[in-house]
């Protein structure tokens, strides 16, 4: 059986898996049990299953476990916990920026990775890093709301 | 009614909460409700102080039903209702903490579980705050009463001295009270909640009416939240259900060598029942793809094209007058300048962003079923029978799921977990996919309308008729009939569910010749369900999309139209605060039908939902591309008043998502199917909202304190399609008047105009 090693969250990982072209998604949350990122279509539409690869966000639906070999992988529990949440996180909870909450794992790392590459985005950047990141509950003004709020800028 | 606790208590403990040097067995993954509940149970066995808990009623009609106080004064509340993401799970802890005297944060909430909560009847038709929080208000209120009683007693002071702050009874006058623990701790009121309890006077409410924040959320934005989909039982199989490939086809055959190369993958076969379950999830996915299936011909289903044509035309299980109100008939027979307008609401799917999930541990003896069904208490009829067990040996336990919006596929992967779990004698977790979540969740039904007006000389309205097509939910079905025991061939009770689509079909105006009729359908094109504000959302978009063509004929302003024959004062509230909050200019409607330039608009609807509850109304502003077709919403005013608020931001995030979900619905959404099955099941074929379409929203809460609290969730989603189509008459001249909002429809309407 393949071993596959990468760092998810700073911790090195060894996934035996039959199949090296598993999707990651399924390694995160079944063998590794970090269960934040979410299946949500398994075809890449809908962002619900987003991780970051350095600081870029990926689909772990589709991405083959074999493709992150030696890699370093964050999901949201590296990003911060309850008690200390990242600011990203902390804009979410400030702004209620989530009901069904499914979505939430995208949207926040979707905006983590966009709020480190630029730091000050307008609204219409927001919406467009944030356009293949689908959320049914309708909570898209409070997520604009919680960008905004954790670039340091008073939500309008 | 006593909950079998013990049988549960006792697998639990074994199977669930194996405890490995006092931490809890890491591969286990339990809702911490459930396990807080548990352990409750298991720590105060044998405890004479503790029994509350081990013998807790689940009578709807007994304060112990809902509540329990611990020996440490905390407090521990049993919904039937559920959060699904809706907010009830701070809404209703604030109308609990309000009447207990007690802070939130001492307040713990268990939902939806048949071994432990009151039979509330299912989370759905925005009853959570309204039926569900009001029902445990009162416990509270009872629960209060009798605490101060006790402390009267035991103080040696009348109760008329005594008050209740902070979860202790104490004078008014000051000195020292007694502790909710030590007035009650560990052990059962034994009363009956008392419907004359006094409520606290809305004047000196210090929670209810406070935007305080929603406990999850914390956990849902840092990935700790336990979902359904995140249950993880010992010895847990991974379930996948092979689909047919048309509705109704069979299995001619099944050829298991074809999974060979999957360890441990094994196959559930029940009449056209066909499942894998494999130790690990990937194996089960790839096994559920490559198990070779001959399945027969099957080409029963009409097509999505020909859906409102079979509305329309009959036969028709059975006739309903909803209105009758004057002579309309004979006013429109004689009425000059009379109007008439048809309009179609399609097909549509719930949409959840998670694909249905639930994980089914069934024993020899009973079975627990880990769901994220909006009717847990509702439900567990239909699973004791498909797995031949009596009901009490039957445990729904509720766990969030994805946002569900009325039944989506939630109660049939419960089904389908639990009947794999019998077959296998093993826990197992079943997840749907996308394509099985679109392909063959419940729909939302199909409508067709017809209406006809005329205007009285001095331009009010003289008389109205609306024509209903729908599909009829069948009286007294008990549930949705299953997708697992219908291929299964295992008997369950027959007939459809649609929720209450028919109200709101009337016009919400003075008018003193009205004619409301229904052709009933025994049946539906693709199984349905209730989906968010069933029927309200097409019915009132007829309704407000009409209104708005008779005040074109008026040549009057839309809002003026309304409001010159609006006389319920709360509904004219909502009006003229939703105009001013838009920035209303009063003119005539249809700028752009004599300005072929045009792009921009605005339209404005209202709702009184129900007829008897919420107050909401909309106005929009939209911008037309005339060359692609492309409708773009640029802002949206609401102002809605449901009464006594109990959260407003919680509130306010209902409205918001009413809104942008119905615009979406609006704009986007048709589920296509052809003879065999449905079409379009991912979200590129089905797009939604996404962020760049969304509007400017703007929402302005009316609280009514000496109102009972209405409903929150779905009123608002009403009168969304309507104001939207009213703003694109304004801005491009053409009446949309069937669902969605294409590009191709709109270009159509304008080649027309």
């Amino acid at each position: 059986m393949p071993t596959i090693n990468f760092t998810v969250n700073g911790t090195a990982r060894s996934v035996d898996v039959r199949d090296p072209d598993q999707p990651l998604l399924y390694a995160l949350r079944n063998n590794i049990g970090l269960t934040g990122p979410k299946f949500g279509c398994g075809l890449g539409q809908c962002g619900a299953c987003t991780v970051l690869l350095d600081q870029t966000p990926l689909r772990s639906c589709v991405t083959p476990l074999s493709a992150v070999a030696g890699k370093s992988i964050t999901t949201i529990e590296g990003l911060g916990t309850p008690d200390k949440p990242h600011p990203v996180q902390a804009a979410f909870i400030a702004e209620q920026a989530a009901q069904c909450g499914y979505c939430a794992n995208g949207m926040v790392m979707t905006s983590a990775a966009l709020l480190a590459s630029n730091p000050k985005p307008s609204e219409a950047e927001i919406k467009d890093a944030l356009s293949a990141n689908l959320c049914r509950c309708g909570t898209h003004v409070r997520i604009l709301r919680a960008v905004m709020r954790a670039s340091g800028r008073t939500p309008a | 009614m006593n909950a079998p606790f013990t049988p549960f208590d006792v697998q639990m403990s074994r199977r669930q909460l194996l405890k490995a040097g006092g931490a809890l067995v890491v591969t286990l993954v339990v809702p911490a409700s459930v396990l807080a509940t548990e352990q409750v149970l298991r720590d105060k066995a044998g405890n004479a102080q503790a029994h509350a808990l081990l013998d807790k009623t689940l009578d709807a009609g007994a304060v112990d039903g809902y509540i329990a106080i611990h020996q440490d004064g905390t407090v521990t509340l049993f919904s039937g209702k559920v959060d699904l993401g809706q907010g009830l799970r701070i809404a209703i802890r604030q109308m609990a903490a309000e009447e207990l005297g007690i802070g939130v944060d001492k307040i713990d909430m268990i939902e939806g579980d048949t071994a432990l909560t009151p039979d509330q009847g299912p989370t759905a038709g925005s009853s959570g705050v309204m039926r569900g929080g009001v029902q445990i208000r009162q416990a509270a209120a009872t629960a209060r009463e009798a605490l101060i009683a006790m402390a009267s007693a035991r103080l040696q002071k009348p109760a008329s001295e005594l008050m209740v702050q902070d979860g202790v009874v104490r004078p008014k006058s000051g000195g020292a009270g007694l502790s909710f623990a030590e007035l009650i701790g560990g052990k059962r009121f034994d009363l009956k909640v008392d419907t004359k309890a006094p409520l606290n006077n809305p004047q000196s409410y210090r929670v209810v009416g406070k935007p305080l924040l929603r406990p999850d959320v914390p956990a849902k934005v840092t990935g700790t939240h336990t979902y359904v989909h995140d249950v993880k039982l010992p010895g847990m199989l991974h379930g996948r259900v092979i689909r047919p490939a048309a509705e109704g086809a069979n299995i001619v055959s099944v050829d298991q060598s074809s999974i060979k190369k999957f360890p441990g993958v094994k196959v559930v076969r029940l009449g056209d029942f066909l499942a894998v379950a494999a130790p690990d999830e990937w194996d089960a996915i790839q096994a559920a793809a490559a198990l070779k299936v001959v399945w027969s011909d099957s080409d029963k289903l009409m097509g999505h094209g020909k859906v409102e044509q079979w509305l329309r035309s009959g036969p028709f299980d059975a006739e309903e007058t909803l209105v009758k109100k004057g002579d309309a008939v004979a006013a429109l027979a004689g009425a000059s300048g009379k109007i008439s307008a048809s309009y179609y609401w399609p097909i549509q799917t719930h949409g959840s962003i998670g694909p249905s999930c639930a994980v089914a541990d069934v024993g020899a003896k009973q079975a627990i079923i880990y769901t994220a069904s909006q009717g847990t208490h509702r439900y567990r009829p239909a699973y004791a029978q498909m797995l031949g067990m009596p009901n009490e040996a039957v445990r729904l336990v509720y766990v969030d799921g994805a946002g569900c919006y009325g039944m989506n596929g939630h109660d049939d992967a419960a089904a389908d977990a639990a009947l794999m779990s019998k077959a296998l004698g093993k826990p197992v977790r079943v997840q749907w996919s996308r394509q099985d979540e679109h392909g063959f969740d419940p729909k939302g039904p199909p409508q067709a309308l017809t209406l006809e007006g005329a205007l009285n000389p001095d331009k009010s309205i003289a008389a109205w008729r609306t024509e209903m097509w729908l599909p009829r939910a069948t009286a007294s079905l008990p549930t949705v009939p299953l997708l697992a025991p219908q291929t299964a061939g295992m008997p369950q009770p027959k007939g459809i569910s649609t929720g209450l689509i028919s109200q709101n079909g009337d016009p919400p105006y003075e008018v003193a010749n009205v004619a409301v009729g229904v052709h009933w359908h025994d049946s539906a094109p693709l199984r349905p369900a209730n989906i968010r504000a069933p029927g309200k959302i097409a019915n009132i978009y007829a309704v407000e999309c009409f209104t708005d063509e008779l005040a074109a004929q008026a040549g009057m302003d839309p809002l003026a139209f309304r409001l010159q024959s609006l006389k319920d004062a709360r509904g004219a509230d909502v009006l003229k605060r939703t105009a001013a909050l838009f920035g209303w200019q009063m003119r005539a409607a249809g700028a752009g039908a004599a300005n072929k330039a045009n792009k921009r608009g605005r339209g404005i609807a209202y709702s009184h939902y129900k007829h008897n509850e919420t107050y909401v109304a909309m106005a929009m502003e939209v911008e037309v591309d005339r060359a692609s077709g492309e409708i773009r919403v640029l802002r949206v005013a609401c102002a809605h008043d449901c009464g006594l608020i109990i959260n407003p931001d919680g509130l306010r995030a209902q409205i918001e998502g009413s809104i942008l979900q119905t615009i979406s619905r609006s704009l986007y959404e048709e589920i296509r199917f052809d003879t065999r099955r449905v079409q379009n099941v991912d979200w590129a074929s089905y797009p939604i909202l996404a962020f760049p379409a969304v509007p400017e929203v703007r929402i302005e809460l009316i609280d009514r304190p000496a109102m009972p609290p209405l409903g929150g969730g779905e009123a608002a989603a009403s009168p969304v399609t309507a104001a939207l189509a009213n703003a694109v008459w304004d801005a491009a001249g053409i009446r949309l008047r069937t669902v969605p909002f294409t590009p191709e429809r709109v270009k159509a309407a304008l080649q027309k105009a």
